[in-house]
């Protein structure tokens, strides 16, 4: 089943069009890759299927839901976000049990007492922490916060806006580890922006190569490790990941 | 062979925290000669502040000591703030992380770069003009003229980089210190940022400490690498050895990196609790 589905999506920032008739499919309980160079409109387009960058026209479907442009609660509970930077995307002085337990509040679901410590086992978080604030957290474990938060309403989609590259990379093999099991245990969806496309190669099935706003191929992630992206601009993406150290 | 630039022995910083004082670095000592010396570690791993004590830019109340931290034969930690001044920036530069944060965002790039050759020599308005406009170009900015007048917001990031390069590499300092130079970058650009700073190393003869968690960026790009872990160096080698390399740690760090063309299921993550108490 096709979990999104977005037909001829433009999004503009005020008088900028970022991103241009964008067409993409993702299938139930696939992870899908966005990469590109900064300015691609990447994260736009996460931002867009959100609800965070309101200024867009197109069409808009999640499991076959069109989405309209109003805050929409069940679309909150279907459809969750995990951004960039822990360290500005965490409430400074709320605790890990305030911040896990507001969508909950939020959305009138009760048990926070057994869900919240649930979902802190369930993403690798000790007991210990969940009256800690953000300051007194290493990196990764606020994005493991973070993830948490976007978990705790049960979404079947989850849209990572480069969830690692603020992080170390031991710490960040043990994120993407996370969010590779998350995946398989409740048959998440995975949206994925990044400009690591060795992240693509390890987490995702299929990914698609931005520029200016444009998608411009569509390919198997056995393309990319094989090396054989059709699109001279996939290429060049690729060579320069493989080389960006001069010799 | 000859006198190395830089001679440090027994480098320790420290910070007085609430539970006593905390040491993040733990007496490191290097040597540093006309070469690329790359230093490589998770963060909290005290590799930055072993880049900002050698340029004394620890405030109190952090405390650096040493055995030795000699600059050229002259000692760094005996210097008066007058003969720091000097040697920060003239001799020794320092390249930050994040153009963002680090340009003056009310002065015109132009402005910045002059600023730093002005303060360590006399020149006459036009002559430094005309040497900025020759080392933007030498950063391979296309339209200097232009970049010139423009403010930092109105760069991108991997121009901003180039601009701090400029400003860093503009009094001919014997010393550079990179402290994630490129990690602010897009990956396309970063081999560029890097090339650049490798070809202007090389022809002027600097010294080059670069300062990364990249591994696999280090190994390729430096001669000797030091890896370091809670404030001390476990392990050192030629760059090209990295494969070789011994220490549990510095294995763990090097597998944890995923590939282009990954087949692993799952990354191998780093048990820290087995060097904790050792």
């Amino acid at each position: 089943m096709t979990a999104i589905a977005l037909r001829n999506l433009s999004i503009s920032y005020g008088e900028t069009l970022v991103v241009e008739n964008l067409d993409l499919d993702v299938a139930e309980g696939e992870c899908f890759g966005l990469v590109g160079e900064s300015g691609s409109g990447k994260s736009t387009v996460l931002r867009g299927i959100t609800g965070l960058a309101p200024d867009w026209s197109g069409s808009i479907e999640l499991f076959g839901t069109p989405r309209g442009k109003r805050i929409d609660r069940s679309f909150a509970a279907l459809c969750q976000m995990v951004f960039q930077d822990p360290y500005g995307s965490l409430h400074p002085r709320q605790t890990v049990d305030a911040t896990l337990s507001e969508p909950l509040a939020i959305h009138g679901i009760r048990g926070a007492d057994r869900l919240v410590p649930e979902m802190m086992e369930a993403c690798g978080l000790a007991q210990h922490f969940r009256f800690r604030l953000p300051h007194q957290l290493s990196g990764g474990q606020r994005q493991r916060v973070a993830i948490a938060r976007a978990l705790m309403l049960k979404p079947k989609i989850l849209l990572l806006d480069e969830p690692t590259s603020a992080l170390d990379v031991s710490v960040q093999a043990e994120i993407l580890n996370l969010l590779k099991r998350l995946r398989r245990e409740q048959n998440l969806t995975y949206i994925l922006v990044t400009h690591d496309l060795a992240v693509v190669s390890f987490l995702c099935d299929r990914l698609g190569v931005m520029r200016q706003g444009r998608v411009v191929e569509v390919a198997d992630v056995a393309a990319l490790k094989s090396n054989t992206m059709q699109h001279p601009y996939s290429r060049e993406l690729v060579e320069k990941s493989a080389n960006r150290i001069p010799a | 062979m000859i006198a190395p630039l830089l001679d440090v022995k027994d480098l320790r910083v420290r910070f007085p925290t609430a539970t006593g004082p905390a040491e993040v670095v733990r007496g490191i000592s290097f040597t540093l000669g006309r070469e690329r010396l790359g230093i490589v570690g998770e963060s909290g791993s005290g590799k930055s502040m072993t880049g900002r004590s050698i340029l004394r830019l620890i405030r109190p109340p952090g405390v650096v000591t040493a055995q030795r931290l000699h600059f050229e034969g002259s000692d760094l930690l005996a210097a008066s703030e007058r003969e720091m001044r000097r040697i920060r920036g003239a001799r020794i530069s320092m390249v930050m992380q994040d153009p963002k944060f680090s340009l003056n965002p009310v002065m015109t790039v132009g402005a910045q770069i002059g600023e730093a050759l002005a303060v360590h020599e006399r020149l006459p308005r036009r002559q430094i003009r005309q040497r900025v406009l020759d080392m933007l170009e030498a950063v391979q900015i296309r339209d200097p003229e232009r970049v010139f007048g423009l403010y930092p917001h109105e760069v991108s990031g991997g121009m901003g980089q180039r601009v701090m390069i400029a400003m860093m590499l503009i009094p001919e300092p014997a010393i550079l210190i990179a402290d994630e130079p490129t990690s602010a970058l897009d990956v396309s650009v970063q081999g560029e940022v890097l090339k650049l700073m490798n070809d202007l190393i090389t022809r002027k003869g600097m010294g080059l400490i670069f300062i990364s968690h990249d591994l696999h960026l280090v190994s390729a790009f430096c001669d000797r690498i030091l890896v370091m872990f809670r404030g001390e160096v476990v392990e050192e080698c030629k760059a090209g050895e990295l494969d070789k390399a011994t220490h549990p740690y510095t294995r763990g760090l090097i597998a944890s990196v995923p590939r282009l063309d990954e087949d692993r299921a799952e990354l191998p993550v780093l048990d820290r609790s087995q060097w904790e108490q050792a």
